[in-house]
């Protein structure tokens, strides 16, 4: 949840149009994380819980780094450390900052059943509204990142805001300003392309044939991307999922199913009562009662 | 349970276990399904209100229809072996014409339940049962977490699908009982009247009023 902004492009179970008499109010923003700056100090982990003033609880270790080992309602980014073996036999430490994308087509909005819970701004980013959170947990289920908890402590969903607050306020995101080594950047998503494009190609001169971009196209593209040095193997950081899409089962379900349930309830009632003004009641007139007396009469001998 | 000796022109047609049981599932339906609409399109969002608002509605859905559930099951599987098909019965759906024009003489002879009422019954229990299920798997609070993600998106487009079905099914459910003078009474006093049976469940009411039927 952040500072409300009328700059909306989407907001979750809502049918009219967002607010949208303004041209082109905004351009979209995007955060960049270079994996192969990242040295994994999670210094981006403990600015987010300052800025956001959020206290985990104090985990155990699991023998990885992982420290929170997973998201929680309390943890909006978690680093995850894999340790990749290369075909030349070299180990590779692979370290990704994990946390909501940010999609362009997000399937925790489309799966929301609460008007104005989940709001996507016009620059991208997707904000939780946990004023107006209900506790389904729909947004997990539609989430291809398996990004959203939901607290133990009141019920909400909650995940990373992209410090919208800080953002709406021409600052960038906590995580992006206490980055030691420069591997999480943000402006313009047009100008991170561009930066990721450089970066991609001085990996791919240092032997990193596969290099590249990790903006993926089944969800609209990202306003958080990833340049990876194994962009054809996504899932070698910790399971970054290779094509990631919005389910066909969420699509249906909150897609086509929904007009076509509510028409086909609406039919059948009004089908049932026009009927009945129609034809009229199908009542046991007097006949059928002395019809009925006689016959019990008779076995009654 | 008491259960009044009818008056000569009346006939028993619902015991008291059974009329109590079939109210407790129509009240948990009318709250289970106002609050699982109202998740399922935001048309009918304002129906949270019935159970107190978005937070409670939610957080109530799943107990209400775990009720619903259960006291639908101690209802309807006793009525199991009345409710299976006959050859009788296809002739009745196949002039599901007559019935819905009222030439009820064209109808072959019911037993206590006719075709339709089979018909809704069967779809009514398979529906539950799916609910149940699904629902079970859509419950975040308990039970969501234990499953991978794809069956919870699977069970999510059941539970719709089947919810649908099943208020679809009270809809011609409702309907009916207000179609047909007289069935009301047989679900809240217990009885109908002779003529009621006689022109609509010929073969019960010549069952009911055999010497042999111990009455
Ligand atoms: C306010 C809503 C309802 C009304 C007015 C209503 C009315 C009735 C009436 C009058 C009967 C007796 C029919 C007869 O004796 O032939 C009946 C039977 C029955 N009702 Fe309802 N009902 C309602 C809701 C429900 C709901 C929500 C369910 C289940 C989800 C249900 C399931 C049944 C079943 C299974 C029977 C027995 C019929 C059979 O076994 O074929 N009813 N109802
Ligand atoms: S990553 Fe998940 S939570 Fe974030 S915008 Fe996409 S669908 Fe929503």
């Amino acid at each position: 949840m952040a500072l409300q902004s009328l700059d909306i492009k989407q907001r979750s179970a809502t049918t009219t149009s967002p607010p949208g008499v303004r041209a082109e109010a905004t351009v979209e923003l995007a955060k960049l994380i270079d994996t192969t700056k990242c040295i994994g100090c999670k210094a981006c982990q403990t600015a987010c819980m300052e800025w956001n003033d959020l206290r985990d609880e104090v985990g155990d270790c699991n023998g990885t780094y992982d420290n929170p080992r997973d998201l929680t309602a309390e943890s909006w980014t978690v680093m995850r450390f894999a340790e990749y073996e290369n075909p030349k036999g070299d180990l590779e430490w692979l370290i990704r900052k994990d946390g909501c994308m940010h999609c362009a087509d997000p399937g925790c909005l489309k799966a929301c059943p609460s008007p104005g819970a989940i709001v996507q701004y016009a620059n991208g980013i997707v904000d939780f509204h946990e004023e107006h959170c209900i506790g389904c947990g729909y947004c997990i289920a539609g989430c291809p990142f398996d990004v959203p908890r939901i607290s133990k402590k009141d019920n909400k969903a909650y995940k990373c805001t992209l410090c919208s607050d800080r953002v709406a306020v021409g600052l960038e995101p906590a995580c992006v300003k206490t980055c030691p080594t420069g591997a999480i950047t943000f402006g313009t998503k047009q100008q991170m392309q561009h930066d990721a494009a450089e970066r991609v190609v001085d990996l791919k001169s240092r032997g990193f044939e596969n290099a590249g971009l990790y903006d993926p196209a089944g969800v609209g593209g990202t306003h958080v991307m990833y340049v990876l040095h194994h962009a054809d193997q996504p899932g070698l950081y910790n399971g970054l999922p290779e094509r990631p899409h919005v389910s066909a089962m969420v699509r249906l379900w909150k897609g086509a199913a929904k007009p076509l349930a509510l028409g086909g309830l609406l039919v059948a009632a009004l089908a049932g009562w026009l009927n009945y003004v129609r034809v009229g009641p199908k009542e046991a007139d007097a006949d059928d009662e002395r019809a009925a007396e006689r016959a019990k009469e008779r076995t009654d001998g | 349970m008491a259960d009044r000796i009818p008056a000569p022109d009346l006939l028993p047609r619902h015991a008291t276990r059974e009329r109590l049981l079939h109210w407790l599932v129509a009240v948990a339906f009318v709250f289970a399904a106002a609050s699982g609409l109202a998740l399922f399109h935001p048309a009918l969002f304002f129906l949270t209100n019935l159970l107190g608002g978005g937070p409670w509605s939610a957080l109530l859905h799943p107990f209400v229809g775990l009720a619903m559930a259960l006291a639908f099951g101690l209802f309807a599987l006793p009525l199991w072996e009345l409710n299976r098909l006959t050859a009788g019965d296809r002739i009745w759906l196949d002039r599901l014409r007559d019935v819905v024009d009222n030439r009820d003489e064209r109808l072959p002879e019911a037993g206590k339940y006719n075709a339709g009422q089979k018909v809704l019954y069967i779809a009514t229990v398979a529906c539950v049962a799916l609910l149940l299920l699904s629902g079970l798997l859509l419950w975040r609070r308990y039970f969501s977490g234990f499953f991978a993600v794809g069956v919870v998106r699977f069970a999510a487009v059941v539970h719709a699908l089947a919810a649908f079905v099943l208020v679809f099914a009270t809809i011609v459910h409702v309907a009916a009982a207000v179609w047909v003078k007289g069935s009301i009474r047989a679900m809240t006093l217990g009885t109908v009247t002779l003529g009621w049976a006689y022109k609509h469940h010929r073969a019960w009411f010549r069952e009911m009023t055999r010497p042999s039927s111990g009455r």
